[in-house]
């Protein structure tokens, strides 16, 4: 028999979704997920999951957003070919400050997107979960629920009972 | 008074108020209408992609395409034989080029408010709109870039607007309010589209995951090789764009950070791009253009014809794929009153910018604006006054927002009158400036009114193949915002969960 990625139970509806997950956070595991096609509300709590870090990346590309704008007019206008316009001086920060913001605007978008894929550690084509036929229905309305069995928790018969205690059904186990 | 509650937030006190208060339920009118469920709303918006192109689609993407073709055309011409083939003559250097262009981007702001904007006030009933108002965001755009891009002349040469070393080692010059524009649309352009792709990853997702089901069952008999290839080519294109998404809570917890994020720097990024191409004019010292009232006055009225752009698409598509349960009757009252709202401030502008022209004493300002109203573009004028300020007045009753080919009809009003707004606008002062002397009048070119009015067909050819290939509408917020979405359960039967 191949190796197992996990166990994935599935739940009736939202309130029940949730609450399943409230009690294997409460259990203890680490390495499991819920699967909706919808966001639910709340649900970064009751999985017990820290805040996004997304901000960061945003932050990053803002700053250097910023900076590039600021300097490239400084470079290009002031020193590389000093420009002289209605006889203002060569470089101030305040003319070149649509570019500035413009460019923070823009380099902030790429570190969200960017920042987005990173922490879903996305693109990732292939997963073991694709090859469960219920698991594509979480496409249309099933809620899931798979602990994996790289969790140090993970036992394919306790694991099993304790999904089916929090009122999973439809439990399967999911190959590698 | 059922006061239990799970919920660790509210504390003791917060309980007792509430028993005392006994507040009642708000009555909301629902979003998704007629009790739809998940599989309902999934296959609603997946069909439109899925099944057998319809009819009416090639019959429109022919005449989109021949349109389009009058865009092609007047730019063959105009390259091959230098602008002047344009109306523009002195003193009316900007003719419809700008006007064209102002009014295309100003046509894409609806788009980013709704998806933005909207999604930073918690409006829940930008859901069913927000993905086909992104896309018509960014088709306008590509729209509009065409104009600036051809009126620079030398076409081949426009890559100069960039800061890129050119072969003469100048640098473009960043005190110009028009290489402002340069950054501004090109930034707008690009965030719109990433804002959009973003939006789609867990929807094409949802598609991909259709099209395996539909291979592992392999049920095509009678339906025969193509319907199978078809849906061959659907897994692999939407799983390239999904890139892996697994609807996981930890990716939605990332995914929401973003979509949050990026709607917090798209607002200030949509002000900005029209506050942009509004100081392309209020930076110039011509008559009726130098006004600090400018920025503001632009942005109301990009989002009062983006908004009358939405109406004029979302009314068809509602009626031909029997979208009535989606895009409700709350809908499209909320966009007329968004109409009636900025189409306000645009008539409270006009009227604005006359008082001041007395009030500022300037004398050249004062015939400036005497001139637009009562000069040789009065005609415009009115055109402008009657299709923005009166017709959105109308939306005050409910009669009206009810009638559904009414509201169709008076949103190409809006089209049409904020075209002619930015005409105005544009034509009117350079027209009649400081020097009699050299006063003109300016009139388009066969050329000019082919290029425009192919832009039209640009858009539809988009506009189709988005229908056509994307999901029109976010099916995962969709979701989100149905009663059964929530997990305090309102609608279900779960103990203890009466907040």
């Amino acid at each position: 028999m191949s190796e197992s990625y996990g166990i994935i139970a599935s739940f009736p509806n939202t309130p029940a979704f949730f609450h399943a997950a409230e009690k294997v956070r409460d259990a203890g595991y680490k390495k499991w997920d819920t699967y909706s096609s919808f966001p639910v509300h709340g649900m970064p709590a009751a999985q017990g999951q820290p805040r996004s870090k997304v901000p960061v990346f945003t932050f990053c590309g803002g700053v250097s957003g910023f900076s590039l704008g600021l300097s490239i007019v400084w470079f290009m206008n002031a020193f590389n070919y000093p420009l002289i316009v209605g006889g203002q001086p060569f470089f101030s920060p305040v003319f070149p400050f649509p570019i500035m913001y413009e460019l923070t605007i823009l380099l902030s978008a790429f570190g969200t997107l960017g920042g987005m894929f990173i922490t879903n550690l996305l693109p990732q084509h292939y997963n073991s979960l694709f090859n469960s036929d219920k698991f594509l229905e979480v496409s249309g309305d099933r809620l899931v629920i798979a602990i994996e069995a790289r969790d140090g928790q993970y036992d394919p018969v306790a694991t099993r009972r304790f999904l089916e205690e929090i009122g999973g059904t439809d439990i399967e186990e999911v190959s590698a | 008074m059922a006061t239990t509650t799970q919920d660790s937030s509210m504390d003791a006190t917060q309980a007792a108020l509430l028993a005392k208060v006994q507040p009642a339920e708000l009555q909301e009118q629902p979003l998704v209408t007629n009790n739809r469920d998940f599989n309902w709303v999934t296959d609603k918006i997946c069909r439109i992609v899925e099944t057998k192109t319809p009819t009416w689609w090639w019959i429109c993407m022919a005449v989109a395409l021949m349109t389009a073709s009058f865009t092609g055309l007047g730019l063959l011409w105009l390259v091959s034989s230098g602008v002047g083939v344009w109306g523009l003559a002195n003193p009316i250097n900007w003719g419809w080029a700008i006007v064209n262009f102002v009014f295309w981007i100003g046509i894409g702001h609806a788009g980013t408010l709704i998806s933005a904007v909207l999604c930073l006030l918690k409006q829940g009933w930008r859901t069913s709109i927000n993905r086909a108002a992104e896309a018509m965001t960014i088709f306008a755009v590509v729209c509009a870039g065409i104009f600036p891009l051809f009126h620079v002349g030398r076409v081949w040469f426009a890559w100069w607007l960039f800061p890129i070393p050119n072969s003469n080692g100048i640098w473009p010059q960043f005190r110009s309010p028009l290489e402002w524009d340069v950054f501004a649309v090109s930034t707008y352009g690009t965030v719109s589209v990433l804002f959009w792709y973003m939006g789609m990853i867990p929807d094409l997702s949802v598609l991909r995951d259709r099209a395996v089901q539909r291979l592992k069952k392999n049920a095509y008999e009678g339906a025969g090789a193509l319907a199978k290839g078809m849906d061959i080519f659907r897994k692999n294109f939407y799983a390239i764009f999904a890139m892996g998404w697994r609807n996981a809570g930890n990716h939605w917890r990332n995914y929401e950070m973003a979509y949050l994020i990026l709607a917090g720097i798209s607002t200030p990024l949509v002000l900005s791009v029209h506050t942009i191409v509004s100081f392309d004019f209020a930076l110039a010292v011509l008559p009726g253009w130098h006004t600090t009232i400018f920025p503001p006055y632009f942005v109301a009225g990009a989002i009062f014809s983006g908004f009358g752009m939405v109406l004029t698409l979302m009314l068809p598509l509602r009626a031909l794929y029997g979208m009535h349960d989606l895009i409700t009757q709350r809908h499209i009252d909320n966009m007329c009153k968004i109409c009636l709202g900025t189409g306000s401030i645009v008539g409270y502008a006009y009227i604005m910018e006359f008082f001041i022209a007395w009030y500022g004493a300037n004398p050249y300002e004062s015939f400036a604006f005497i001139n637009r109203a009562f000069g040789q573009y009065w005609w415009a004028y009115v055109m402008m006054f009657s299709c923005n300020v009166f017709t959105p007045q109308l939306f005050w009753f409910k009669k009206v927002r009810q009638n559904w080919a009414l509201v169709w009809v008076m949103s190409i009003f809006i089209n049409v009158g904020m075209w002619f707004e930015r005409f105005v606008i544009t034509v009117t002062s350079l027209a009649n400036d400081f020097l009699p002397s050299s006063w003109g009048y300016y009139s388009p070119t066969m050329v000019d009114i082919l290029t425009f009015f192919g832009t039209f067909g640009l858009f539809s050819v988009l506009f189709l193949l988005f229908l056509r290939f994307l999901p029109l509408m976010p099916i995962a917020e969709v979701k989100f915002v149905m009663p059964a979405a929530d997990p305090h359960g309102h609608h279900g039967d779960e103990k203890g969960d009466h907040h």
